[in-house]
C-alpha cells in the first residue's frame, strides 16, 4: 500500500466538509436513476444526512487548522463559523423541501445534488484564501442556485427568476473575474495574505483600486447590496420557496465571509476609501429595501425586500472594519439564516400547492386557525423587525455596537430609523393573522413532520440566540480574531 | 460581592410561570383559565408585599439586588428596587389581578390568549422597574409592546387595528433611538450596569455637553412618548378608546408610568447638566400639556376619550414636578404617578362596567344612571373625586406636594398648573353630572343592573385604595425620601461640584482614554 503523505492528508482533512457534501450529491445523482418516482423523498434523507455528515466534518477539519493546498484554502475560526451558519442552513432547506416537491410533482434526485454542490461552493467561498479559488467556489454555487431557481420548471416565474439569476448573475461574476485579473496585475499575486503584503509594502495604486471596486460590485450582487439589488425581488419571488430560503441566507453568509476576508484583511490599507463605498451602499441597500417593502401585499416578496433590508445592517457592521464589527457580522449572520430561512419555511407550507397563497389576506385569522405554525411564523417576523429577546435583535444590537465603537455614528442612527420602517410590514402579517377574520376558503392542511422539525430547529435556534448567545458570541470572537485584522 | 436576594427575580417571573400552566388548559375550559389567572396574579401581588418589610426606607441604594452575568462580561442581569421604584411595582402587582377581575365576563373570544397576554405584560413591567441593567431594562422594555399590542389588537372595540399599529410605531421609534443612546453609553463606559455608568460618567468620562445634550435628546424622546408629553401624546386616545378595559387600566395605570419612571431613573441622573438646560422647555410642554388635555377631556363626548385625555393633563403634572428638580414636588410626582395609576385606572375600570351594559362610550348615551344603579355611579363618583385632586384622597397629597416644589421654584408655572386642577374638577365633574344625574333619558338604561358582587369588590378596592393613599401617605413618602434625597444630590450636581469637568483639557483627555483603538473617522 502507498503511503500517503502527511501533507496530503492535512489537505483532505482540512477540505472535508466540502468533499463530503461532494461526495454525497454524487451519491444522490447515481441513486436517482435506480429508485422509481414515489420513492425518490429517499433522496432527501440522503441529502440531509449528507449536510449532517457536512457539519461532522466540519467538526473534523476544525482539529486541524491550518491552511491547505498551498495555502488556496484556509481552514480557521472564521471559516468554521461560517460552514456552521451555511451548512446548517442548507440542512434546513433540505428538511423544508422534502414534502414541498412532493407536492408540486418535481420530486427529483438532482434537486438535492444541486443544493449540496451549491453548498460546498459556499464553504469553498468561506474558506478561500486566494481569489480564483474563491471565484471557481462563486460559481460552483452560483450555477446550482440558477438551476434551483427555476426548478418549478412548469411555472413561468419559476423560468424567469431562473433566467433573470443567470444573465445578472453572470455578469456579476465576470465583475468579480475582472477585479482578480486587476489585482493581480497591481500585486502580482491573487493570494489573500499575499495581497495584504504587497499592499502593505507598497501604497495601493488606482488599479488595484479598481480591481476592488470590481470585485466590490461582483460580491455585491450577491449579497444583495444597493445598487446591486435589482434581481433580488423578482429571483426570490420566482423560485421555489425552500430555495428562496436557501439562497436569501447561504449564499449571503459565505459571500459576506469572503468580503470580509478581502476588504478587512487584504485591502484594510485602503479601509478609508472602500469605507465611504460601504457606507453608502449600506444606506441605499437599507431604505431600499424597508421602503419597497412596506408596499408590498405578497408576503414572499415582502420578505425578499425584507433581506435586501438586512443586507444593510449587515453592511452598518461591516463599516466597523475591526474585530467587534467581523464578530458582530458573524453573528448577525448566524441569526439572519435561522430567522430568514424559518420565515421562508413557513411560506413553502402556507404557499400550498403551486405557491397561490402568498397574499398578506391569504393568512388572514391563522392565529385561531393553526396557532403553533402562525407562533412560529410570529416568532421569525419579530426576530427579523428585531425585537429583544430574539437573535435578530442582539444581531442588530451587536451590529449598531460594532459601528458605534468605531464612530460611525450617523450610519447607526438611519439604521435605527430603517428599522422602526421595518417594523410596519412585518407587523402587518401579524396583524393579518391575529387581528383580522378567518378567510372563509382556507382549510389548514397537515404541517409535515420534517417541516415541522426544520421549523421547531429554527425556532428553538432563533430564541437561543436571542437569550444566551454567550457561547455563540464567543466563538464569534474567536473567529474574528483569527481573521488577523490590522 | 453581596448576597443575592432572589425575591425580585420570583416576582418578575412569576407571571410568566402562569403562561404554560394556562397553556395545558383546554381553550374551551374559560372558567379555569380565568381562575388560575387571577390566583396566579393574587399570589403575586401577595409575595410583592414581601418587599414591604424587608425594605430599609432609610438606604438610599438598591435593595433586593441580585447581579449574575448573562451575555459576556457586559451584560449581566441585574436587579433591585429603590424607593421610586418598590412602589411601582407593587402598583403593577394590585392592579393586574383588577384588570383580570374586570375582564372576567366581558371577554368570550380566545380568552386563553388574552390572560397570557395579561400576564406576559405583568412580567414586562415589573421587569422594567427592577432591572439595573441598561440592557436588560431595554429587553423588558420592548416586551411590553407586544402583548399589549395584542391586547388592543385583538380584543379592542372597532378601530382596534389602527389604534394598535399606531400605538407600536409611536413607541418603536422612541425606544430604537434610545437603543443607539444605550450603546453609545455602553461605548463609552464598557458597561451596561446603570449604577457604574452613572458613576463613570460623574467622575471618570464626564461627556461634553453637546454629547450629552444628545444622549439626554434620546433617552427623553423614547420615554415622552411613552408619558405622553404634549405634543407626542396622539398615539394616546386612540390606544386607550380602543382598547378593551384591562387593556385600558394597564395601559393608564402602569404603563405610562414606564415613561416617567424612566425619566427619573435614566434622563436626570445620567445627564443632569442637559436635563438641567432642557428643563425650561420641557417644563413649558407639560404645562400646554396640562392645560391642553384637560381642555380637550371637557369637550369629548366620549366617556373613554376623556379619560385618556385626562392621562395626558395628569402625566403632564408628573412630568413638571420631576423637572422642577425639587425634593418636594418629585416627591409629589412619584406620589401622583401611583395615583394616577389608580385614580385612572379606577375610571377606566368604571367606565369598562358601562360599556360591558350598553356597549357604547357615548356620554348622550347615559344620562340619570344613579337611579338604575346608585353603588356604581356612587363609586364613579368617588374615583372621579380622588382624579380631581380632593383633600383627603391620593391625588390631593400627590398634585398638592407638586404644586409646593414647583411654586419653590417657578411661581409662574406653579399657577398655570394649578389651573389644570381647577379644569379637572370642570371636566370630571360635568362628566359626572351628564352620565349620573337627572331624569333618566334613554330607556333602556332604566333597567340596567347595579354593580355586581364581582364589581363591588373592584370599586371597594380600589376606594380602598385611593383613601388609604390619602391619609396614610407619610408611610408611601417615608420610604421614598432617601431615595429622592440621592438621586437629588446627583441631579443636581452641576449646582454643587464638579464644575471643573467643563473644563476641555479633562473632557480631552477622557476622549483619548476612551478612545483605546484606531478607530475610522467619518
Amino acid at each position: 500500500m502507498i503511503p500517503i503523505p502527511a501533507e496530503q492528508l492535512a489537505n483532505i482533512q482540512r477540505l472535508a466538509p466540502e468533499i463530503v457534501l461532494c461526495v454525497f450529491g454524487v451519491l444522490i445523482m447515481c441513486t436517482d436513476p435506480f429508485l422509481r418516482a414515489a420513492n425518490r423523498k429517499v433522496l432527501g434523507w440522503i441529502g440531509f444526512i449528507g449536510t449532517l455528515a457536512a457539519l461532522g466534518s466540519v467538526w473534523f477539519a476544525a482539529q486541524n487548522p491550518g491552511p491547505a493546498y498551498s495555502n488556496l484554502i484556509r481552514v480557521d475560526q472564521f471559516s468554521i463559523f461560517v460552514h456552521v451558519v451555511v451548512i446548517a442552513a442548507s440542512a434546513l432547506a433540505v428538511l423544508g423541501s422534502l414534502n414541498y416537491l412532493n407536492a408540486e410533482g418535481i420530486q427529483r434526485g438532482e434537486y438535492y445534488a444541486l443544493v449540496l454542490f451549491a453548498t460546498a461552493g459556499m464553504g469553498i467561498l468561506a474558506g478561500a484564501n486566494e481569489l480564483v479559488t474563491a471565484f471557481i467556489g462563486l460559481e460552483m454555487s452560483s450555477i446550482s442556485t440558477y438551476i434551483l431557481a427555476g426548478f418549478r420548471r412548469r411555472a413561468l416565474q419559476s423560468n424567469e427568476a431562473s433566467l433573470k439569476y443567470f444573465i445578472l448573475g453572470s455578469f456579476a461574476t465576470a465583475f468579480f473575474l475582472y477585479g482578480i485579473a486587476m489585482i493581480y496585475g497591481a500585486t502580482g499575486t491573487t493570494q489573500l495574505d499575499l495581497v495584504q503584503h504587497a499592499l502593505e509594502a507598497t501604497p495601493a495604486g488606482a488599479l488595484s483600486i479598481l480591481g476592488l471596486g470590481l470585485i466590490f460590485v461582483g460580491l455585491g450582487f450577491k449579497v444583495v447590496a444597493a445598487p446591486f439589488q435589482i434581481y433580488a425581488p423578482d429571483v426570490y419571488e420566482g423560485a421555489p420557496t425552500p430555495v428562496t430560503a436557501l439562497l436569501a441566507s447561504a449564499p449571503k453568509a459565505a459571500t459576506f465571509a469572503l468580503m470580509l476576508r478581502i476588504f478587512d484583511t487584504s485591502f484594510a490599507t485602503v479601509g478609508h476609501l472602500w469605507f465611504w463605498a460601504i457606507w453608502g451602499s449600506a444606506i441605499l441597500t437599507m431604505s431600499i429595501g424597508n421602503l419597497a417593502a412596506l408596499a408590498q401585499t405578497n408576503v414572499k416578496r415582502m420578505l425578499a425586500y425584507s433581506s435586501i433590508a438586512h443586507a444593510g445592517y449587515i453592511l452598518v457592521a461591516f463599516t466597523a472594519s475591526t474585530a467587534v464589527g467581523v464578530a458582530a457580522v458573524l453573528f448577525y449572520l448566524a441569526a439572519y439564516a435561522l430567522m430568514k430561512v424559518g420565515a421562508f419555511l413557513v411560506l413553502t407550507h402556507l404557499g400550498q400547492q403551486g405557491e397561490k397563497r402568498l397574499e398578506i389576506q391569504d393568512y388572514a385569522g391563522l392565529g385561531s386557525k393553526q396557532p403553533i405554525l402562525a407562533a412560529c411564523f410570529s416568532l421569525f417576523l419579530l426576530s427579523l423587525l428585531g425585537l429583544p429577546a430574539t437573535g435578530g435583535f442582539l444581531g442588530k444590537f451587536f451590529a449598531f455596537q460594532a459601528a458605534l465603537d468605531s464612530r460611525v455614528v450617523w450610519l447607526v442612527v438611519i439604521a435605527a430609523i430603517n428599522s422602526v420602517i421595518g417594523a410596519f410590514y412585518y407587523l402587518r402579517v401579524i396583524v393579518a393573522m391575529y387581528f383580522w377574520e378567518p378567510s372563509k376558503d382556507y382549510t389548514p392542511t397537515h404541517v409535515a413532520p420534517a417541516l415541522t422539525a426544520a421549523l421547531l430547529i429554527a425556532a428553538a435556534g432563533t430564541l437561543y440566540l436571542g437569550l444566551l448567545p454567550s457561547r455563540v458570541l464567543i466563538f464569534a470572537k474567536a473567529a474574528a480574531d483569527s481573521l488577523s485584522l490590522r | 460581592m453581596q448576597s443575592q436576594s432572589l425575591l425580585l427575580t420570583v416576582i418578575t417571573f412569576l407571571p410568566l410561570l402562569g403562561v404554560p400552566a394556562l397553556l395545558f388548559l383546554r381553550s374551551e375550559d374559560h372558567i379555569w383559565i380565568r381562575r388560575i389567572a387571577l390566583a396566579i396574579s393574587i399570589a403575586e401581588f401577595g409575595i410583592s408585599l414581601f418587599l414591604l418589610p424587608g425594605f430599609a426606607g432609610a438606604n438610599p441604594n438598591y435593595q433586593f439586588v441580585e447581579n449574575r452575568e448573562w451575555i459576556g462580561e457586559a451584560i449581566h442581569y441585574h436587579v433591585g428596587v429603590d424607593g421610586i421604584s418598590l412602589f411601582l411595582v407593587l402598583l403593577t402587582t394590585f392592579l393586574t389581578p383588577l384588570a383580570i377581575l374586570c375582564s372576567w365576563n366581558s371577554i368570550h373570544e380566545k380568552v386563553k390568549g388574552f390572560f397570557i397576554a395579561i400576564l406576559v405584560i405583568e412580567t414586562a413591567m415589573i421587569g422594567v422597574f427592577v432591572s439595573l441593567d441598561l440592557f436588560l431594562f431595554f429587553v423588558f422594555w420592548e416586551l411590553t409592546l407586544i402583548p399589549m399590542y395584542f391586547l388592543i389588537g385583538i380584543w379592542g372595540h372597532d378601530r382596534r387595528i389602527y389604534a394598535a399599529v399606531k400605538f407600536i410605531l409611536y413607541t418603536m421609534f422612541g425606544s430604537i433611538l434610545m437603543l443607539v443612546a444605550i450603546l453609545w453609553l455602553y461605548n463609552l463606559t464598557n458597561t451596561f450596569d446603570l449604577p457604574t455608568i452613572q458613576a463613570a460618567l460623574q467622575f471618570r468620562v464626564p461627556l461634553p455637553p453637546r454629547t450629552e445634550l444628545l444622549l439626554f435628546g434620546a433617552f427623553f424622546l423614547a420615554f415622552a412618548i411613552k408619558v405622553p408629553l404634549f405634543p407626542l401624546h396622539t398615539w394616546l386616545p386612540d390606544a386607550h378608546t380602543e382598547a378593551p378595559t384591562a387593556g385600558s387600566v394597564i395601559l393608564a395605570g402602569v404603563m405610562l408610568k414606564l415613561g416617567t419612571y424612566g425619566m427619573l431613573r435614566f434622563c436626570l441622573p445620567l445627564f443632569p447638566d442637559a436635563a438641567h438646560r432642557a428643563a425650561p422647555y420641557i417644563g413649558v410642554l407639560a404645562i400646554i400639556g396640562i392645560v391642553y388635555g384637560a381642555l380637550v377631556a371637557t369637550v369629548q363626548h366620549d366617556l373613554k376619550r376623556l379619560v385618556a385625555y385626562t392621562s395626558v393633563s395628569h402625566l403632564g403634572f408628573v412630568v413638571l414636578g420631576i423637572f422642577a428638580f425639587n425634593t418636594i414636588s418629585i416627591q409629589g410626582a412619584i406620589y401622583q404617578m401611583l395615583n394616577h395609576g389608580i385614580s385612572t385606572g379606577g375610571l377606566f375600570l368604571a367606565v369598562g362596567m358601562l360599556y360591558d351594559r350598553r356597549h357604547t362610550h357615548e356620554i348622550k348615551e347615559f344620562g340619570g344612571l344613579a337611579t338604575p344603579m346608585p353603588i356604581l355611579m356612587s363609586g364613579f363618583l368617588f374615583i372621579s373625586l380622588s382624579s380631581l385632586a380632593l383633600p383627603l384622597m391620593n391625588g390631593f397629597v400627590g398634585e398638592f406636594l407638586i404644586l409646593i416644589g414647583v411654586y419653590q421654584q417657578h411661581a409662574a408655572w406653579a399657577s398655570w398648573a394649578a389651573s389644570g386642577a381647577v379644569l379637572s374638577a370642570i371636566y370630571l365633574l360635568w362628566a359626572y353630572q351628564r352620565v349620573a344625574l337627572g331624569e333618566v333619558t334613554v330607556e333602556k338604561n332604566r333597567t340596567l343592573p347595579d354593580a355586581s358582587n364581582r364589581e363591588r369588590l373592584i370599586l371597594a378596592t380600589i376606594a380602598t385604595a385611593i383613601l388609604f393613599m390619602g391619609v396614610a401617605s407619610p408611610l408611601f413618602t417615608r420610604r421614598m425620601e432617601s431615595a429622592t434625597d440621592n438621586f437629588l444630590q446627583h441631579a443636581n450636581r452641576p449646582q454643587n461640584a464638579s464644575h471643573p469637568k467643563l473644563t476641555l483639557p479633562s473632557v480631552k483627555a477622557a476622549e483619548v482614554a476612551i478612545a483605546g483603538k484606531d478607530r475610522i473617522q467619518p
